[in-house]
C-alpha cells in the first residue's frame, strides 16, 4: 500500500556537521514498511528542490504497545534537499511517500546474517535487524566509516544483540582500514557448512568488493542500491541499473505494491545479455551476482 | 461542468494529460491512482525494438527543473501492444501511444503495428527527442523532414496523429504548419530545452549523455509563448506542455491556446497531482462563469478583457 502523507518532523537529531536523523509523524507508512524499503521525501513545498529524494527507512518508530508511531531516516547533507533535512525544526512537514521498493528478505537460522555498512549505508540495516531479532536470526554488523565520530548507532544495533566489527579509515575506532579487511578474514574462516547471508549498502566500491567477496566464498549478497531517482514509481526511468538476463540470477523478493517485471521475450535479434531495470521497481535490494557491477557508476 | 476536450476524433475526459517518458507505460501508477480518470496517458516512446537507453546518471536537478537523457529506453512496440495495452484498456485509461523512429519506415511500421490493435486513442509523433542521435529530432529539427515523416504516417495509420514538436528550432510555428499540411490531426509542444550541467568539483559534464532535455517550471514562460505562437499559426488542436505543476498553470496554456495539456516533470513531485488539477479546473470555471473547459482555449488572443 503506498501512502502518501505531509508527515510533521518529530525531532531533528544532528550527529554532525554532515550527519542527523529525522523523526518523521508518520505512522502509516512506518507501520507498513518491510525492512530496507524507502520512501519518497520533499523536504521543501515548492521548487527549489522540485524533485522528492529517496532514504531508506532507518528506524520504524514504536510506542510501548508495539505500534507503529513514525519513522526516521538517516540523513548526510550533500545538496540543497538533504541540507534542507539537515536544517529542518520539529513543527515543520515534509512530504513523504512511501513505503516503496523490494525489501530485504531476512534470513532464517540456522543461517547467520551479517550486515556490511558503509557510512550513511548503515540506514537500511535498523530494520533488517529488526526482523532478524524476530527471527532469532545470529547477526554481526560490519561498519565502516572515515572516523570514530561517523559510526553511529553502533551500539544501538550491539543492544539488539548484534556482534560488531567495526573499522574507520584513521583508525580512531575499531581496525584500521576499510571493512572489507574484517569481513574477508571472517569468510575465509567460517565453514563451508555454516550458511552465512550477506547484506551490505555503502559506497558502490565498497559494496563491489563485498560482492566480489561473497562470489569467492560463495555466499549470497544482497545489496542495497542507492542510485540518483527521479520519481520512485518507475515512471522516469532514471534510477537504471545494469542486470544480468541470466534465469535464476535475478533477486526475487515477496513483491510489494508493484508488480513485478515481465521476463525478457526473445525478439528476432537475440537479446543482451543484460539490460537496464529499475532500481525503484526491481530494487533497491539486488542479489548482488544479477548485477553487472562493471556498469554502475562509482557515484552510487 | 463539462471538462472534456476534442482532439481530432479522440474525446478526452479533461484536458490533463500524462506526458510521456514522465509516466512509463501507465501501468507503474495504476496501483496508486485511477489512470482512468485522467484525460489520457501517453506513455514512453516507442520504437519497432526494444532499446537500452543512455548510461546513468540519466537525470540531474536544476534550478526549478531537471534535465533528462534517458535515451529512450524502451520495450519495443510489439511487447506493448501484447504485454501493456491490453492492461491499459481493462483499466479504462485514454492511452496516446509516443512512436519513435530511426527512419521513416519504421515510424509507419510502428504506427502501423499500433493500428492493427484495439485500445490506442492516438499516435503522439516523436520527432523531438533531444537525447539520440539518430531519428527522432532530426526530422524535428528541418521542415521537409517533419512534413515527409508526418505525411508518410499519415498513409499508414487513421489514428488520430499527433507531432510532438520541439523547442530546439528558431521558428516553431513553421513546424506546426508544416505538420498541418502533411495531414496532422493536432500538435504537441514542447519537448525538453537541449541543454547541460557541469559538476564544477570533478569538472566534468553531469550527465553520462553530456547534454540533456530541461523541462519543469523554468521553461514554462517559454512553452507558453511557444503555444501562443502556434495558435496563430494553425487551426489544429494544440496539446501544450512545459513545466505545468498546478491548475493554474495548466489554465495558462489553455488560454495561449491549448487544447488538453501534458504534465511531466511535476508528476515526479507529485504523483497524487492529477485529482487536484481538475479540482482547480473546476473551481476556476465556475469563478469565471463558465460551463465548459473548451470555451478556454485561445482566449488570451481575444481582445483585451477589462478587469472585473
Amino acid at each position: 500500500m503506498l501512502i502518501d502523507v505531509t508527515a510533521e518532523v518529530i525531532s531533528n537529531t544532528r550527529l554532525s556537521s554532515a550527519y542527523n536523523v529525522i523523526a518523521l509523524n508518520a505512522p502509516e507508512i512506518a507501520a507498513n514498511t518491510l525492512p530496507g524499503q524507502f520512501v519518497m521525501v520533499k523536504p521543501a513545498r515548492g521548487i527549489d528542490p522540485m524533485l522528492r529524494r529517496p532514504f531508506s527507512v532507518f528506524e520504524v518508530l514504536r510506542d510501548k504497545g508495539g505500534r507503529a508511531t513514525g519513522l526516521s531516516l538517516l540523513n548526510k547533507r550533500v545538496g540543497v534537499g538533504t541540507g534542507l533535512l539537515y536544517e529542518a525544526q520539529p513543527g515543520d512537514r515534509i512530504g513523504c511517500l512511501g513505503p516503496l521498493g523490494r525489501p530485504f528478505v531476512p534470513v532464517d537460522p540456522p543461517s547467520e546474517a551479517w550486515m556490511i555498512a558503509g557510512g550513511v549505508g548503515l540506514a537500511p540495516f535498523a530494520t533488517l535487524a529488526d526482523a532478524l531479532v524476530v527471527r532469532k536470526t545470529p547477526m554481526t554488523l560490519f561498519y565502516g566509516a572515515r572516523s570514530a565520530a561517523d559510526l553511529y548507532y553502533a551500539d544501538r544495533f550491539e543492544q539488539m544483540g548484534a556482534r560488531l566489527a567495526l573499522t574507520t579509515e584513521d583508525g580512531t575506532r575499531g581496525e584500521a582500514g576499510r571493512i572489507t579487511g574484517p569481513l574477508e578474514r571472517a569468510l575465509a574462516s567460517r565453514p563451508a557448512d555454516q550458511p552465512v547471508t550477506i547484506y551490505a549498502c555503502g559506497p558502490t566500491p565498497m559494496m563491489r568488493a563485498v560482492a566480489a567477496l561473497g562470489a569467492r566464498f560463495h555466499r549470497p549478497v544482497f545489496v542495497s542500491l542507492e542510485p540518483v531517482m527521479g520519481c520512485g514509481m518507475g515512471g522516469c526511468y532514471s534510477c537504471v541499473v545494469k542486470v544480468h538476463r541470466a534465469p535464476g540470477t535475478q533477486h526475487q523478493a515477496p513483491s510489494s505494491q508493484h508488480p513485478p517485471s515481465p521476463p525478457a521475450t526473445a525478439g528476432q535479434a537475440p537479446a543482451p545479455s543484460t539490460h537496464f531495470v529499475r532500481s525503484c521497481l526491481d530494487g533497491p535490494v539486488f542479489n548482488a551476482a544479477a548485477l553487472d557491477w562493471n556498469a554502475l557508476p562509482d557515484g552510487h | 461542468m463539462d471538462l472534456s476536450v476534442q482532439i481530432g476524433t479522440l474525446r478526452l475526459k479533461n484536458p490533463f494529460i500524462a506526458a510521456s517518458g514522465c509516466f512509463g507505460y501507465g501501468l507503474e501508477y495504476a496501483g496508486a491512482i485511477d489512470i482512468a480518470s485522467l484525460g489520457g496517458v501517453a506513455v514512453k516512446g516507442l520504437f519497432l525494438k526494444e532499446r537500452e537507453g543512455h548510461a546513468p546518471p540519466r537525470i540531474v536537478e536544476t534550478p526549478a527543473g531537471m534535465l533528462n537523457a534517458i535515451g529512450l529506453q524502451g520495450i519495443g512496440v510489439h511487447r506493448f501492444v501484447n504485454e501493456k495495452l491490453p492492461e491499459l484498456r481493462k483499466l479504462g485509461a485514454t492511452t496516446i501511444v509516443n512512436v519513435c523512429g530511426s527512419t521513416i519506415d519504421e515510424y509507419c511500421e510502428v504506427s502501423r503495428v499500433l493500428s492493427d490493435h484495439e485500445g490506442v486513442g492516438a499516435i503522439e509523433l516523436n520527432i523531438s527527442c533531444p537525447n539520440i542521435k539518430e531519428g527522432g529530432i532530426q526530422f524535428g529539427c528541418s521542415l521537409t523532414g517533419t512534413y515527409d515523416v508526418v505525411h508518410a504516417v499519415r498513409k499508414a495509420t487513421r489514428l488520430p496523429l499527433i507531432p510532438k514538436l520541439t523547442p530546439n528550432v528558431t521558428d516553431v510555428p513553421s513546424f506546426a504548419r508544416a505538420s498541418a499540411e502533411a495531414g496532422a490531426d493536432a500538435i504537441s509542444l514542447v519537448n525538453t530545452f537541449l541543454a547541460m550541467a557541469i559538476d564544477i568539483e570533478t569538472q566534468r559534464p553531469k550527465l553520462t549523455n553530456v547534454l540533456g532535455g530541461l523541462s519543469g517550471p523554468a521553461i514554462r514562460p517559454i512553452a507558453v509563448r511557444m503555444v501562443y505562437e502556434c495558435r496563430q499559426a494553425v487551426s489544429l488542436p494544440i496539446l501544450g506542455m512545459g513545466g505545468i505543476a498546478s491548475a493554474e498553470d495548466a489554465i495558462e496554456f489553455m488560454l495561449a491556446g491549448a487544447t488538453a495539456v501534458q504534465v511531466g516533470t511535476a508528476n515526479f513531485a507529485d504523483p497524487f497531482i492529477w485529482g487536484r488539477l481538475v479540482s482547480g479546473l473546476e473551481s476556476y470555471l465556475q469563478r469565471h462563469h463558465l460551463s465548459r473547459a473548451a470555451d478556454l482555449v485561445g482566449l488570451a488572443h481575444g481582445p483585451a478583457k477589462a478587469h472585473a
